[in-house]
């Protein structure tokens, strides 16, 4: 099973502090492999900032494909500002074919309208992981947005974060996702490690997504760009996520409502009864089933928790304003922020999303119970 | 030993053991009490007297000579019309097991002889294809045990509803909420529908206890179980009554009855649960609709508005078949206004290699609530044995491309599709209809299977019965008259209803719990699916398993 642990924090602090909190979860768990995302982006060697410029995150495993992707990204007239070094000890390394982690900072293209950038960054992305899947798979691209980075490895998390110095400061986030598992069900294929990412919405999740055939069929029939892959059955997830807040633009409380609908006996007391229903038949091929936690960011730093309608994957959100921490286990909490009072740690129902706002103060819980404001509701 | 000219023959003669039901009659245990014979519904049996010469020779007194004994028994007619049909009511009836009929295994001689006085053979019933069907083969083999938590199928919450009627994509039913406009109706109903069988064809007690045990699965046990009728119509007092929110209206290319529903809708105190447009059926492709003359009695008559005791064939088409898209505008589109746009109105066709091209009509028709596909296997109160037995397409490939066809053009969730046709065939139903819900079906609909486990139909697919088109169906399922419909308790019959629905839903718990499926039906969900057969697997698009 995957271990999940996120941080967020005022202070940007190292993701070494989240690969810990997952050593501390090593019971009952699968520590086949390291998938890292990290907002909030502070460099020792280099001033970033976010609102000019963007990061790719990825691995070129061969020379020839590092050189492919330079001229590629300048084709594409993306110039580099920042290409952070990671201290890298192969030794330590499961694989063999890893030539160069990729953290490079580019100049954000200025004349663009908002939505033209983010739909140009992410076909970037499908074009650079497509070129790399031309190539024999010689280049893995993870992301390519604001702010993100993301790392991706096969083997035991703190022996990857080890492998890459993770621990020496040089590169800090406000918020750390991780997730400590390859697909080992099926093969190992890095584009199948959680958190999964889209257009700078990014989940992971532990457990299996039993109807994943049926959602994948239904998102590739959209035939919405990046809406690909599907190497793991929780890619669905994050593209949900995307579908629900990108596509139909509706507020965040509303994945609940998408992903793991009230009964009709519920939804008939419900203030927006009517509405719901109508969506929950509209939407119906994304009702996920299965174990399942979903941890997922989004741009504006926000962190959120949601559970399966059966809650059969626990999860713990706990922590003090300023720091939070979600853990598939309550001692990842704990690794994560010992300070605070565990008294206050939740562990959200079937009914919960539980969010961490971006100012941190406290923890938001909205229940799929509650009514919301929304003018198609009205 | 008699000359050739002398024995009475003629081409149709046949003797008993030329009959595919073959009577035995024990002669020591009859007490003649001639029940059998007054119960057999085609007069196959008959009592009569028997003379034996017994051969006596008196050796002392060197005399030859004869005795006679008499004997009483019951014999088998040897006619076409007579012939037995294996239904076995002679031996339900017999108070001391002394007669049954039992299967000619060996070929029988009647197949030839079907067509006296040159007509073709008409019969009801089922398609004869006895033995396993594709979908009794289909495993579900993807099973969450290791890999997660299974789920309790005794004690978790499932969620077994489907959805009947036209699905907006997400985008344009936000956009319409925004703007008030139109959202299609849409009901939540069990997926396994009990399908069109016309007042007509099914007597009125077995009608009124499929109704009575629809409205107790609604009512009482929480199962939002719905019903199709046939063609022709629907009872006055139905219409009228809160249960024709279970009720599936059918309209075929006769219109029977509808001058009944039409003028009922201002009366009516709920919407039906759907309407149903028939252009076809599994059982006779390309044929209309068959009520016998030996079925409509007077209150029939009635109801479809038409004199007693006469043939009553549909036409193949309906009267306003010019297009495809003609007949689906017209059609779909006044049955739609006529209940002002609150009922699901889809059509139902049968099986074949252009359902296809009616579905893709039909994705771009706002107004169609689903497609009904009824396979070759599907039943039928009559038709003709050639449309039964050959014609058509069988269900799991058929509705397996139409599914497909959706998934390219990402619509698998806007256009229901509806399976039927050999649902439950060999008993396995829940397991057949899962499969088929697997393979892209939104729900199942099944005739035979409820006329056989809720009403004790006796017909088989080795040709047993299949009398249904004559009117003298010896449970009173299918008959109009009195005297044998008498013989079904319409309570009875809503009991099993209450039974069958009740063990189907278990045994899709039982189906989906090891798939660690829960929260909705899980439509398309091929991965879970596996058959012994390579060439099956790769025209289904599932797992070749062995």
């Amino acid at each position: 099973m995957c271990r999940l642990a996120l941080k967020s924090s005022d202070t940007p602090f190292s993701p070494y502090e989240v690969l810990q909190a997952m050593e501390a979860m090593q019971e009952g768990y699968d520590g086949s492999g390291l998938g890292l995302l990290m907002r909030g982006v502070q460099f020792t060697d280099f001033n970033y900032e976010k609102d000019k410029q963007v990061i790719l995150s990825g691995i070129a495993h061969t020379e020839e494909a590092l050189s492919r992707l330079n001229g590629l990204m300048e084709a594409r007239g993306f110039i580099q500002k920042y290409d952070h070094e990671f201290k890298v000890h192969p030794e330590m390394i499961e694989a063999s074919d890893r030539f160069k982690y990729i953290v490079r900072v580019y100049k954000k293209p200025e004349g663009m309208s908002e939505a033209d950038l983010e739909e140009s960054l992410m076909q970037t992305r499908l074009f650079l992981r497509k070129d790399g899947e031309d190539h024999g798979g010689d280049l893995t691209v993870f992301s390519f947005w604001s702010d993100v980075v993301m790392i991706k490895e096969v083997g035991w998390p703190l022996a990857v974060g080890d492998a890459l110095s993770l621990n020496d400061n040089r590169i800090m986030a406000r918020v750390v996702m991780a997730q400590g598992r390859q697909n080992t069900n099926y093969g190992i294929n890095l584009y199948a490690c959680h958190p999964f990412f889209i257009q700078g919405i990014s989940t992971m999740t532990n457990g299996e997504n039993t109807a994943f055939v049926p959602i994948k069929e239904w998102l590739e029939g959209k035939n919405i760009p990046g809406y690909t892959g599907y190497q793991s059955d929780s890619e669905v997830f994050t593209h949900i996520l995307h579908y629900v807040i990108k596509k139909l633009k509706l507020p965040l409380q509303v994945y609940k409502h998408v992903i793991t609908p009230l009964k009709s006996e519920e939804l008939n007391n419900h203030p927006q009864g009517d509405f719901l229903q109508g969506l929950r038949v509209a939407c119906r091929r994304l009702i996920i089933d299965g174990p399942n936690a979903v941890i997922g960011t989004l741009p504006d730093e926000t962190s959120m928790l949601v559970m399966d309608a059966k809650k059969m994957r626990p999860a713990t959100v706990g922590g003090k304003p300023g720091t939070w921490a979600i853990a598939s286990e309550m001692c990842g909490v704990m690794a994560m922020v010992p300070d605070r009072d565990p008294a206050f740690d939740f562990q959200p129902m079937r009914e919960h999303t539980v969010i961490i706002p971006p100012d941190r103060k406290e923890l938001l819980i909205w229940t799929q119970f509650d009514p919301f404001t929304l003018p198609q509701a009205a | 030993m008699d000359s050739v000219r002398s024995v009475y023959t003629t081409p149709s003669s046949l003797t008993y053991c030329d009959l595919p039901w073959i009577i035995q009659h024990r002669e020591d245990r009859c007490t003649l009490c001639g029940r059998c014979t007054a119960v057999c519904p085609v007069n196959a049996i008959y009592l009569t007297y028997r003379r034996q010469r017994v051969p006596k020779l008196d050796v002392l007194k060197k005399k030859r000579g004869n005795e006679y004994r008499h004997f009483v028994g019951i014999r088998q007619h040897t006619s076409i019309a007579k012939k037995c049909i294996g239904c076995g009511m002679c031996s339900s009836v017999c108070p001391n097991e002394a007669i049954g009929p039992v299967p000619n295994t060996n070929e029988h001689r009647t197949v030839f002889h079907q067509n006296q006085k040159g007509e073709a053979w008409k019969r009801g019933g089922r398609r004869n294809k006895s033995g396993a069907t594709i979908l009794d083969r289909i495993a579900f083999d993807r099973i969450s045990m290791l890999t997660d938590p299974a789920l309790d199928a005794g004690r978790h919450e499932f969620s077994l509803n489907t959805i009947l009627g036209r699905v907006l994509p997400p985008e344009e039913f936000l956009r319409r909420k925004s703007a008030g406009e139109w959202i299609p109706p849409t009901r939540e109903i069990f997926p396994f529908i009990i399908g069109s069988m016309s007042f007509g064809a099914l007597s009125p007690n077995m009608w009124l206890g499929l109704l009575q045990g629809v409205a107790y699965c609604n009512e009482v046990l929480g199962i939002p179980v719905v019903m199709a009728t046939g063609e022709g119509g629907c009872p006055p007092w139905v219409l009228k009554s809160p249960f024709l929110k279970y009720i599936i209206l059918q309209i075929a290319s006769g219109y029977f009855g509808w001058d009944e529903i039409i003028r009922a809708i201002p009366e009516m105190q709920c919407d039906p649960a759907a309407i149903e447009i028939k252009y076809g059926q599994g059982a006779k492709p390309g044929d209309g609709g068959l009520l016998m003359w030996f079925k409509v009695s007077k209150l029939i008559a009635r109801l479809r508005g038409v004199p007693e005791g006469v043939d009553l064939p549909s036409p193949p088409v309906h009267q306003t078949l010019y297009s495809i898209e003609e007949s689906v505008m017209k059609m779909i589109q006044t049955l739609s206004m006529a209940f002002g746009f609150r009922v699901p109105v889809y059509p139902k066709i049968s099986g074949s290699t252009s359902s296809k091209a009616v579905l893709n009509n039909l994705v771009r028709n706002p107004y169609a609530g689903g497609l009904l596909i009824d396979g070759i296997d599907g039943g039928t109160g009559a038709a003709y044995n050639v449309s039964m037995d050959a014609t058509g397409h069988p269900i799991a490939s058929n509705l397996r491309e139409c599914y497909l066809d959706l998934v390219a053009q990402g619509r698998q969730n806007e256009i229901p599709l509806f399976a039927a046709g050999g649902i439950g065939k060999n008993g396995n139903v829940t397991q057949n209809g899962m499969a088929l819900i697997m393979l892209g079906a939104s729900g199942v609909h099944m005739g035979k299977y409820i006329m056989q486990a809720c009403a004790g139909c006796l017909g088989n697919e080795k040709g047993r019965c299949n009398v249904c088109n004559i009117g003298i169906c010896p449970k009173g399922i299918t008959s109009q008259n009195p005297k044998l419909y008498r013989r079904l308790d319409p309570d009875d019959v809503a009991q099993r209803v209450a039974d069958v629905f009740m063990a189907i839903r278990t045994e899709m718990k039982k189906i989906m719990a090891p798939l660690g499926r829960s929260q909705s039906l899980p439509i398309g969900m091929s991965d879970a699916l596996g058959i012994d057969d390579a060439d099956v697997a790769d025209r289904l698009n599932i797992k070749y398993i062995c």
